[in-house]
């Protein structure tokens, strides 16, 4: 960072340096860039992040294995519920369990509505940069009914922590698939309004075609996964090649685009919007009946009635509550594609009721590791809307 | 009375409308853009927020006047002045009605009638770049500065297609006074076609029209071309080092130029006071006729008012629409307001228009909008003129 700034000042050919963030309008959040420019042109763009770590990793090491569920919503707080699953199915994974379909197929859903949501709040920040503002608008109306399904399930908006270790932290709610039913039955038709005011719009085909583009090695060098890698035309979606959480009884394609700019992102992010509505209409036609928690009695607390009358139950229920449930020791990755990407925790367990480590591989992290690639050479202008195609997280990425 | 009187009085009541019409341009904007955005708007202060630009007001009167230590403090200050005072200077040109008759003295709805008036008002939309670039420079600030930079460029470029696109309405009237101009686009064309400009033969001006506003949009820095203030990268460019009464000065220039570039394109082109068909078809009714409706509208939402507070404040608006509306039908002040309302009418609806493109539109980058100008723009006028030009040279004389 330093040197940035020294040959700002003292290099041969006149540049400014630009301190873009961290309260910036439109870095979405503490990103802070240094951006060395040569009249508008960029000649080099250093991000320095770490204005909102939260040390939640580290938190995981002294919470019970149930108690880092609520953690994990505050990673990417766009995507709780896949923030959610991907640290389950660790978990789930060491503990060798088996999941109910109800409960894997409801977390297809919820997982799927929580892209959607999460891909809204996407398109509508990217608009609103590039100055369409009122598109910014008509999709949080979209998500506003999507944050509603979530308080319907579990209570909350935005820190659902619905998901838990053997399964859902409650039942669905009664009525929930009328609910879900109406919001996308109505879904695609609210796609063609956005796109209507976008996809052939020319100012915004000049804004962000050919804009911020990065070969696809670079991409694969960089770590980058999720809707930038599948742009620049990789069909890589982990829903498909290691399914998880009974993905493969789905049937959807994987949106790809061959240019690897803001507008192929912005296309393939808008199908996947369409896909994740296909999914979730599959859910909601074949959601199979039974329970919703694993039979796992020393992991999964006792239904509420059964606490009170039964002996058994009652004992689990304190042994839960007190000290948690061990796990047996080792250690297990796994990973899920969230809307930003491959999300991957890694959880390391030496036997006790706590996990001895918690490392997650976020996907903004590693997208965000593009933008130097992307920015560099180009205009200021194209800064915002290159932004804005990475879609990350700071939470994400600082965690 | 002597000319003298006549002149303050009249400037007298144009400022006070005029000021009035910003603020209420400001409530109006914010209105449209919440109803194409699915919001409400302001609500709070006043019914249906109608007391927000009062209060807007009292929040800048009010705040602290802040300059930086580090601005240049002479220029730093007298850049929003050059810009507010410009842009309420173009007014003065403006004719908004005929000649009319009060109290025995007749007199032209206008401010002043000079021979020059249109390049009066080039001249003074070419200056007023003065204002935004000293604004930028003097605020030692790169954001400002850059955006002070793109502002200069961009009002600078579209200045060319829009004198271009003025132009060519010129060599159909021969003449440069504002009012002639509008004379010479009375009457209708088979008794029923307006002989505005952009109907009117040998060559209808609608292309220079369409140039001209897309000229305007730049020149007043709106979306699509609001690069110099794109809040996005550039914070908020020029005025980013701005508060208090010095951002309002600039806020207030905007809305000014905006209004000033949208009454300048229903003279040149949109025939002025003009009514769109002739009196004989009852063009002097309509006036009436709307307001009474809107009225009747207000009177019926009244009675089944969605929200509670409207069953006492709808009768009200209904009570000044049926006066508006029984003031115009007065046959002394018919031929006053009748025009007044045409020219007010038009010039609305381009203002509409600009709050419209700004709800669904996105913006350009700072190279293409100049592409934009220099590559097309620019050419398209140039051609189109010389279209004019040949048109008025074969079949006019």
């Amino acid at each position: 960072m330093n040197d940035t700034l020294a040959t700002a000042a003292t290099g041969s050919k006149r540049t400014m340096t630009l301190n873009m963030g961290p309260q910036h309008p439109s870095t979405h959040g503490v990103l802070r860039i240094l951006l060395e420019l040569d009249g508008e042109t960029i000649v080099k763009a250093a991000p320095d992040i770490g204005f909102l770590h939260t040390g939640i990793e580290k938190e995981c090491e002294v919470k019970t294995y149930q108690q880092v569920v609520p953690l994990t919503d505050r990673v990417d707080y766009l995507a709780n519920l896949s923030n959610n699953l991907c640290y389950v199915l660790a978990v789930e994974k060491l503990l060798g369990m088996e999941i109910p379909q109800r409960a894997q197929w409801m977390r297809v859903m919820l997982t799927e509505l929580t892209r959607i949501s999460s891909h809204l709040v996407w398109l509508g920040t990217h608009a609103i940069d590039i100055g369409a503002m009122s598109v910014f608008l008509y999709c949080f109306r979209e998500r506003e009914d999507l944050l509603r399904i979530f308080e319907m399930f579990s209570g909350q908006r935005m820190m659902t922590s619905y998901f838990r270790v053997g399964g859902l932290a409650l039942d669905a709610p009664r009525g929930w698939d009328k609910v879900v039913r109406k919001f996308i039955n109505e879904f695609p038709s609210k796609v063609d309004q956005y796109e209507n005011l976008l996809t052939a719009n020319p100012i915004w085909m000049q804004r962000t075609k050919g804009v911020g583009h990065v070969a696809l090695e670079d991409l694969i060098d960089i770590g980058v996964t999720g809707p930038m890698i599948r742009a620049a035309g990789m069909p890589w979606d982990i829903r498909k090649s290691e399914p998880y959480s009974s993905y493969e009884q789905f049937q959807f394609h994987v949106p790809t685009q061959k240019e690897s700019d803001v507008f192929a992102r912005y296309l393939v992010r808008v199908a996947e919007m369409r896909e994740s509505a296909n999914i979730v209409v599959q859910a909601l036609d074949g959601m199979p009946e039974g329970p919703w928690q694993a039979d796992a009695p020393h992991v999964v607390l006792p239904e509420r009635e059964k606490m009170k009358t039964q002996m058994e139950s009652l004992i689990y229920h304190f042994k839960i509550i007190t000290e948690g449930f061990s796990v047996p020791a080792g250690q297990v990755y796994q990973a899920i594609e969230a809307p930003r990407g491959e999300l991957g925790y890694y959880v390391v367990s030496d036997g006790t009721a706590k996990p001895y480590r918690v490392h997650m591989r976020t996907p903004s992290f590693g997208n965000l590791m593009a933008m130097p690639h992307m920015l560099e050479g180009r205009l200021l202008a194209d800064s915002i809307a290159s932004l804005g195609s990475l879609d990350f997280v700071l939470g994400d990425v600082d965690r | 009375m002597n000319f003298f009187i006549i002149s303050l009085i009249k400037a007298g009541i144009v400022a006070a409308v005029l000021m009035t019409t910003l603020a209420y341009l400001q409530w109006v904007e914010r209105k449209v853009i919440a109803h194409i955005q699915l919001r409400i708007g302001p609500y709070r202060v006043g019914p249906h927020g109608l007391l927000q630009p009062l209060a807007d007001v009292v929040k800048l009167l009010t705040k602290e006047d802040l300059v930086p230590s580090h601005v240049n403090k002479f220029f730093y200050l007298a850049a929003p002045i050059i810009s507010v005072a410009l842009a309420l200077t173009s007014i003065s040109v403006i004719p908004f009605g005929p000649e009319i008759e009060v109290f025995g003295v007749r007199t032209y709805l206008q401010l002043t009638d000079l021979n020059i008036g249109v390049l009066v008002l080039l001249a003074i939309s070419g200056v007023s770049v003065y204002g935004v670039a000293l604004a930028g420079w003097s605020s030692n600030n790169k954001y400002a500065l850059l955006g002070a930079l793109r502002a200069s460029a961009q009002m600078i470029s579209y200045e060319l297609p829009l004198a271009l696109a003025v132009a060519s309405p010129l060599l159909l009237f021969n003449t440069l006074s504002l009012r002639e101009i509008v004379d010479a686009q009375a009457g209708y064309s088979f008794g029923f076609i307006a002989r505005w400009a952009i109907f009117q033969g040998p060559l209808p001006q609608i292309i220079s029209f369409i140039i001209f506003l897309i000229a305007a949009f730049a020149e007043t820095n709106r979306i699509p071309f609001d690069l110099p203030e794109a809040e996005n990268e550039l914070v908020a460019g020029f005025h980013t080092e701005y508060s208090s009464m010095k951002f309002a000065a600039f806020f207030m220039a905007e809305y000014a130029n905006m209004v000033t570039i949208c009454a300048l394109a229903t003279t040149l082109f949109l025939g002025g006071w003009h009514p769109p068909f002739p009196v004989e078809f009852g063009s002097n009714y309509i006036p009436s006729a709307l307001f009474a409706l809107c009225g009747a509208v207000a009177l019926y939402h009244a009675l089944h008012p969605a929200r509670p507070k409207d069953r006492f404040t709808l009768p009200v608006f209904a009570v000044v629409f049926f006066a508006i509306a029984l003031a115009i039908a007065v046959p002394a002040l018919n031929p006053i307001l009748a025009p007044l309302f045409w020219f007010a009418a038009k010039t609305g609806f381009l203002l509409f228009l600009f709050i419209w493109v700004r709800g669904t539109l996105p913006r350009f980058r700072y190279d293409q909008l100049m592409r934009f100008t220099w590559a097309f723009l620019f050419p398209v006028s140039i051609v189109h003129l010389f279209a004019t030009a040949l048109a008025v040279a074969l079949f006019t004389r």
